[in-house]
């Protein structure tokens, strides 16, 4: 009865392969890239490019391509409340109504449209932290934000909240797994009863979790100022980022295709 | 009227690559009115084992069996096993959570239905078991001194007026003063009939109360035996991370430089083989 045993948060699937030993500021100015001509196409020949584009990248990054589309599933939901948006609301010539319900052609192609997008743009966007390590990620961030520390930008700061937010995700888990257990030993129950009874019912898990975060901010705080943080003027890397050759080549060769893309799907719509 | 367990074993995650055997055949029995530890070294699978005896978790292998009961899923007498065996974690004072003492005492109790006119003397009587000052019941439990509220926290357990009392490591983090307090508290207990399974690292506390102890290494029961006879196992074979007492480790130096003592932990014992009587 573990309770979280099915989550898989901020999901990094270690290997050895050429897209995971790219530079985390390649991989995120890539995927940025790879987002708006996402958004940029309309041509359905260049959206099945997307697609194997999506494959060779997959193959690539030595990635089963199940654990990828795995990735899209928590906002299917979302992709298809929205392309049901675009079905019932556009307008446009009818093809069928029912009652003051009307489909459109131009709907139905819209709700394609849009409902493939979202789904490219999740995709493309899970190869991020499907192959690069959260801290790796942190850093890249905060490297590409480093220019606006003069206009008082908190580049790290937002990379040091961001790390120890990703770093303590598990234990926190694990916290409230052990409070749960703890309650339901003294006889609680999570599910039984109404909803207000369920929410009730989470109250002596919650309140203790509150406690232990708090106390575990601040044990941190401490040890962080015992080992004089004193943010990030001056601070050295373990593990510096290093620019090299492959990730010039990488992105520019995203960069190439995407220009490409958008190029042909120019010329094929209009 | 005992707890048993019979070939019992637990796999985490299964078909997983995370999977791992927690605990393999093991088994054990212990009634009402005794002490029975289940030591080891961290990752032996003792707080697994702990977990099994109340329905926290279920059996993949074997079975648990509580006063005649047997614990599986779905089985009606789950919430009647959980309120006779109560469990007491490790750190337990971080499940605190109530406004007061009082109602954080008085939760278990209500949650297993106790009219609430009988609510106040169940909550007496846990208190005074626990040895938690009267003058606490309207404070909150998140201004009692930490030693109060590991006592304020095993006063919320014995609230449910278990028959068996199962305790995941509670000396840790606790000075020697109340770690006798809390043994001290143990030992009343059994003798007023309730059966205890302590959890421990510490082969030093085992061997002093138990009545029979339980030694895991790696998920896999290594002697179900009397102290006496637990010692000596230990001794001829060693398990890493469970270090035998000081005095256990003396007597077995002298023995083997050829002195007539027995093996044993107590100080006493050994000091009558050194000195004679005085």
């Amino acid at each position: 009865m573990k309770f979280f045993n099915h989550l898989t948060f901020g999901q990094y699937v270690p290997s050895e392969s050429l897209v995971h030993s790219l530079d985390p500021r390649c991989k995120i100015i890539s995927v940025l890239v790879l987002l708006t001509g996402i958004f940029v196409v309309k041509h359905p020949a260049v959206f099945a490019l997307w697609g194997v584009l999506l494959g060779c990248i997959t193959a690539a990054a030595r990635l089963p391509f199940r654990l990828v589309l795995r990735s899209a599933k928590p906002v299917l939901i979302l992709v298809l409340f929205t392309a049901s948006i675009h079905i019932f609301f556009t307008e446009g010539d009818p093809l069928l109504q029912v009652g003051f319900i009307q489909i459109t052609r131009q709907g139905l192609i819209m709700a394609a449209y849009m409902g493939l997008r979202l789904l490219f743009l999740v995709l493309f966007a899970s190869f991020l932290t499907l192959t690069t390590r959260p801290m790796e990620l942190a850093d890249g961030l905060e490297r590409l934000f480093s220019p606006f520390v003069r206009f008082g930008f908190p580049a790290h700061e937002l990379a040091m909240m961001m790390t120890i937010a990703l770093r303590f995700i598990p234990t926190l888990l694990d916290e409230t797994d052990r409070i749960m257990r703890a309650q339901l030993a003294r006889g609680a129950s999570f599910d039984r009863g109404g909803l207000w009874k369920r929410l009730k019912a989470f109250l002596p898990v919650l309140i203790p979790l509150f406690v232990i975060v708090f106390q575990r901010a601040e044990d941190l705080a401490v040890a962080m100022e015992a080992r004089c943080y004193r943010g990030g003027a001056g601070r050295t890397r373990m593990y510096p980022l290093c620019w090299e050759k492959k990730d010039t080549v990488a992105l520019g060769a995203v960069l190439t295709l995407v220009v490409l893309l958008v190029i042909s799907d120019r010329r094929l719509f209009f | 009227m005992s707890i048993k367990a019979v070939n019992l074993g637990h796999t985490y995650h299964p078909g997983t690559p995370l999977e791992t055997c927690a605990l393999k055949n093991i088994s054990f029995e212990f009634d009402r009115g005794t002490w029975f530890s289940v030591a080891g070294h961290t990752g032996s699978g003792k707080s697994t084992l702990a977990q099994h005896l109340n329905g926290l978790l279920l059996p993949m292998e074997g079975q648990v069996w509580v006063d005649g009961m047997e614990v599986k899923e779905k089985s009606r007498s789950l919430q009647e096993i959980r309120r006779k065996v109560g469990l007491v974690f490790q750190y337990p004072e971080q499940q605190l959570f109530a406004e007061t003492v009082y109602d954080e005492i008085a939760f278990a109790p209500r949650n297993w239905g106790v009219p609430e006119n009988e609510i106040p003397q169940r909550v007496n009587l846990a208190m005074e078991q626990a040895g938690l000052e009267k003058n606490c019941l309207k404070r909150s439990p998140f201004n009692l001194s930490g030693g109060e509220k590991r006592k304020a926290a095993i006063a919320s357990v014995l609230s449910s007026v278990p028959d068996y009392l199962v305790l995941d490591e509670p000396t840790a983090g606790l000075d020697s003063y109340s770690r006798k307090e809390l043994t001290s508290l143990l030992v009343r207990l059994r003798s007023e009939g309730m059966g205890i399974l302590l959890v421990t690292h510490d082969l030093d506390i085992a061997l002093q109360f138990s009545d029979s102890i339980l030694v895991l290494q790696g998920g896999t029961q290594v002697v179900w035996k009397k102290p006496q006879a637990v010692l000596e196992h230990l001794q001829a074979n060693p398990v890493p991370g469970l270090k035998l007492p000081d005095i256990a480790q003396l007597s077995a130096a002298l023995r083997e430089k050829g002195k007539n003592v027995p093996l044993t932990w107590q100080w006493k014992c050994l000091k009558t083989a050194l000195f004679g009587e005085k």
